[in-house]
């Protein structure tokens, strides 16, 4: 086994050291009835050569996203990543070390968290940001929690524009009843949410750009929230909007949470991703997860370590803010990383050509008879109708190699409003010739259908 | 200084303190916003014209604050960073309960084979028949291993998996009328994670006492079991590093009074392929891909933590899961009759999926039933050296996959725990786990896992040995100002915490000191 260092030899010598006669002594306090007496009906060991022929038969059973056009988003994005990223997080020292609980010999992953906070906050416009969450969806269902306990009121109002995917997780959180209020979709971007805040109103979570691709009004909603003493959640999915749109800070948001997958790190299938959080300064003693604060060392050296650890669970346990525990560490890192090679210039560069292609997108779709846009606002997503059911017109252009979006019913099957709609996104990487083939595709599938 | 003919020095003179006060090797590197500026880019993008306003009047205002650098510069900064941290690859890491095992590269190699990474989590079902056939193998392997009937792959973490579990219980319970179920069972020696777990799904958490051999008395679970419990979340192997001997009896006792059993598999490295937990009557039990199956700790994260349940609790999984129907494997994405709903968007980690069924693979099961046995061989191994000088809590047991010291033997030498372990780091050594778990005074609990070879384990347990001999011997000094050869010496924890700085802040927007 190339992974175990022993020889028989050598653990027969150690056995002798502990004075045991056989390895099954070493497992004499487990009850008899328990130890298996033969070996669990598993393959045997095999070499790296098999056993990458067969993860490589596996790979080649899915349609990559980069083997043809893709217009899917929906919460993760397909961009470019330099090769550095990748490079660097594969360092042994970055890729093999734990947790920095030992500061002294830990001080990288400590001064990258540090410096992947103030990116974070300053991305969001926000005072304080956390050393991240397991994702999006996590992020806002811990900062719906927070905002029960900075209120001390129960009532969460999710607006329709919210991720089905985020609502639905929020919904398992927290359970359904008189005290989470989730609005119906709002695929035409319509205003839902200011007049449900009342006095037990604790917090509304309203994504921007939402889900269907609409920008939203973060100041009114602000206003609305803290003239009753609620709390605005502010919910991103796609981090490079930020490049070009109002941050959340800016605009009134209390928490700022958002998905930075779009940032160093691929899709993944869905995972892992780097869930961000960040808040005002006040609020830091209730927010969950790691952060990592500035201090100096015995010889007056700046250095940093992990710190507020009395709201986390292994030193509060069942008073904690949060079970959270380990994070999205080397996700983390891969966003720095990408965010430093960005930088400001680079940034904004990234968002205008994201929106620049979802310009020529929406006007391509326009093109295309019996397509109606829904969007008057967007950032690099939006949505459309078909005179038709959209999840067999998807399906028919996929077999063509063509991924045309997210039918919405998918997420929402029990809504017949969402039947006839698509979720579209471009990037960076969405090409003229994509655009183009997914007019034409789509045209033809829709004449068929019309026939 | 005496010069040569050319006028250089010959011999060692008083070095200047060098500018950057970190050795050359290892300067202090600046933080990203002390060299990046807002011009500097390490991407080339195009400039472009966007035809139309479509932003709705929410262009950006604020400024942003980005720093950027060149590829070049990035490279540096990264690299220069890295050195600072301790790995697995530059030596060993023994922190008890974290199983820091070797990461094979081929399963980096394969986690980024475009037909795993570059697929998008909503692609038509059609599109990902290789990926739900990856998610329904590594499903095989986990149930085959603990032999239960289903497992839920999508908590993204341990923490993760034991809330997805602890919700099944709850939603089952609450399915057959038990919903006054309020109390949840947890063993001083628990993870901090457990209590906080079942605190934060509105449980109030029961204590259970240890007992003097550091593992739980079923009596003792039968005295706190009532009408109201919930559920039992027990480790095992515990985080004394005992197995529970009494464990089969505590899950009869606690199915006999309508309650769940929670296992926390943390320690499942120990035995994985020697004992399947469903064996001993569990009814959930989550797995850390990131320690038992070998995906890299990252620097904290991204974990991945399915679980697996029980006849009673599979119906109760959250979505989406993978069923196969009719020839081809289909995505069960919206919760019918009693499931869960969701607890992450999308379909959990798949990147970790990959990386975990790659060592399985390569494991074999017969590997993996040997690479437990050399969990707990090297453990005992590393208690039997160590055990006439250092003070075991719980002697006379063979330990699993841990082995667990008390502060016993440092009484009077002015040496504390957090100091012994730091001085280890001058040693070269990553220090143990410490004050974990909290039912042993001064606890360090050593996890070597089966990666390392004897010859690493015996220069640790030399080094302990003489650490502990010059402890013994007064040399206190030593211990109390160590590290003193790490990138830091102690950092002021209680002036981080008493006034936080959490983000970096131009020079120019910090407050001016007083006259």
């Amino acid at each position: 086994m190339r992974y175990l260092p022993h020889s028989e030899h050598e653990r027969a010598d150690m056995l002798a050291v502990i004075g045991a006669r056989t390895a099954a002594d070493l497992f004499a306090r487990v009850p008899r009835s328990a130890l298996l007496t033969e070996s669990v009906n598993l393959p045997p060991h095999s070499p790296e050569f098999l056993v990458e022929a067969h993860m490589k038969a596996l790979a080649a059973r899915n349609h990559a996203a980069g083997d043809g056009p893709l217009f899917i988003g929906a919460g993760a994005y397909r961009h470019h990543v330099p090769a550095s990223v990748d490079h660097l997080i594969q360092r042994s020292e970055w890729l093999t070390a734990y947790t920095p609980y030992q500061p002294e010999v830990s001080q990288g992953t400590l001064q990258m968290l540090f410096e992947f906070q103030t990116q974070v906050a300053h991305l969001t416009g926000m005072e304080v940001a956390n050393a991240s969450m397991y994702d999006g969806s996590t992020a806002t269902a811990e900062a719906v929690l927070m905002a029960r306990r900075l209120t001390r009121r129960n009532r969460i109002v999710l607006s329709g524009g919210l991720h089905p995917h985020y609502r639905d997780v929020v919904r398992t959180y927290l359970g359904d009843g008189p005290d989470l209020i989730c609005l119906p979709a709002s695929p035409e971007g319509q205003g839902d949410i200011l007049n449900r805040i009342d006095a037990e109103t604790a917090a509304i979570v309203v994504q921007t750009p939402d889900f269907y691709g609409h920008l939203r009004d973060l100041r009114a909603a602000a206003d609305a929230a803290h003239a009753a003493g609620a709390l605005l959640i502010v919910v991103v999915t796609e981090i490079v909007s930020l490049g070009l749109i109002e941050a959340p800070g800016a605009l009134g948001a209390d928490i700022a949470v958002a998905e930075g997958q779009s940032i160093g790190n691929a899709l993944n299938f869905g995972g892992p991703y780097v869930g961000l959080m960040a808040t005002r300064k006040e609020f830091v003693r209730q927010m969950p997860g790691r952060l990592c604060g500035e201090t100096v060392d015995a010889d007056g050296n700046r250095g940093f370590v992990l710190t507020l650890s009395t709201r986390e669970q292994h030193i509060r346990r069942e008073k904690a803010t949060s079970n959270i525990c380990t994070n999205s560490g080397l996700c983390a890192l891969a966003f720095s990383i990408h965010m430093s090679l960005l930088g400001e210039a680079g940034f904004k560069k990234l968002a205008r050509l994201n929106h620049h292609n979802a310009v020529k997108l929406a006007r391509m779709l326009g093109t295309v008879p019996g397509v109606e846009l829904l969007n008057n606002s967007f950032f690099n997503e939006m949505t459309i109708r078909l005179p038709v059911p959209a999840a067999p017109v998807v399906e028919l252009l996929a077999r063509a190699d063509v991924l045309a979006g997210l039918p919405v019913s998918r997420l929402e099957p029990d809504n017949p409003a969402c039947a006839n709609l698509i979720v579209l996104a471009a990037t960076e990487l969405t090409t003229d010739a994509d655009m183009e083939m997914l007019a034409e595709c789509l045209n033809a599938a829709l004449s068929e259908e019309v026939q | 200084m005496s010069m040569n003919t050319q006028g250089r020095p010959t011999g060692i003179g008083t070095a200047a303190p060098a500018v950057t006060s970190g050795s050359s090797l290892l300067p202090n590197e600046p933080l990203l916003f002390e060299i990046g500026d807002r011009e500097h880019s390490g991407v080339d993008l195009p400039d472009v014209e966007i035809d139309g306003s479509f932003l709705g009047g929410f262009e950006r205002q604020s400024e942003i604050d980005l720093a950027g650098l060149t590829e070049p510069e990035t490279l540096r900064h990264y690299v220069r960073l890295s050195r600072l941290n301790y790995s697995i690859d530059s030596g060993m890491y023994p922190l008890g309960s974290c199983t820091m095992k070797h990461n094979p590269r081929l399963n980096e190699k394969m986690a980024r084979l475009p037909g795993f990474a570059d697929i998008h989590p909503l692609q038509p079902v059609s599109t990902v028949q290789g990926a739900l056939a990856l998610m329904e193998e590594l499903a095989h392997w986990l149930m085959t291993l603990t032999n239960t009937a289903a497992v839920s792959l999508t908590p993204k973490a341990g923490a993760h998996g034991e809330m997805c579990g602890m919700m099944a219980i709850r939603a089952a319970q609450q399915a057959a009328g038990q919903g006054h179920r309020t109390v949840v069972l947890v063993p001083e020696s628990a993870h901090g994670t457990n209590p906080a777990t079942a605190a934060s799904l509105g449980y109030s958490v029961r204590s259970i006492p240890a007992r003097d051999d550091g593992t739980v008395d079923v009596e003792a679970v039968k005295a706190a079991l009532s009408p109201d419990v919930a559920a039992i979340m027990l480790t095992n192997p515990n985080t004394c590093g005992l197995f529970e001997p009494e464990i089969i009896e505590i899950a009869a006792a606690v199915h006999e009074a309508g309650a769940f059993f929670y296992c926390d598999g943390a320690n499942f490295n120990a035995i994985m392929g020697v004992v399947r937990p469903g064996d001993l009557g569990i009814d959930a039990m989550h797995i850390n891909l990131h320690k038992t199956f070998s995906t890299p700790h990252g620097g904290g994260g991204p974990g991945a933590g399915p679980v697996v349940l029980s006849e009673a609790l599979a119906p109760f999984a959250p979505v989406p899961f993978v069923r196969k129907s009719q020839g081809s494997l289909a995505l069960v994405e919206h919760a019918e009759a009693r499931h869960l709903g969701r607890i992450t968007a999308f379909n959990g980690q798949m990147g970790m999926y990959v990386r975990a069924l790659t060592y399985m693979l390569s494991h074999g099961g017969d590997g993996l039933a040997q690479a437990a046995k050399d969990a707990v061989l090297n453990a005992n191994y590393i208690k039997a050296r160590l055990e006439h000088v250092f003070s075991v809590p719980f002697p006379g047991q063979p330990c699993m996959h841990e082995a667990l010291f008390d502060d016993s033997f440092l009484e009077g030498s002015g040496v504390s725990t957090l100091d012994f372990a730091k001085a280890l780091i001058d040693e070269g050594f990553h220090p143990m786990t410490m004050y974990f778990p909290l039912v042993v005074h001064g606890a360090m609990l050593v996890e070597p896992t089966e990666s390392e070879s004897k010859q690493t384990l015996d220069r640790f347990c030399d080094v302990m040995l003489e650490l502990a001999a010059d402890a013994k011997a007064g040399n206190s000094p030593r211990f109390t100002s160590a590290p003193t050869k790490a990138p830091r010496r102690r950092l002021d924890e209680t002036r981080a915490a008493r006034s936080p700085v959490l983000t970096w802040e131009r020079p120019d927007e910090l407050p001016q000191a007083a006259e």
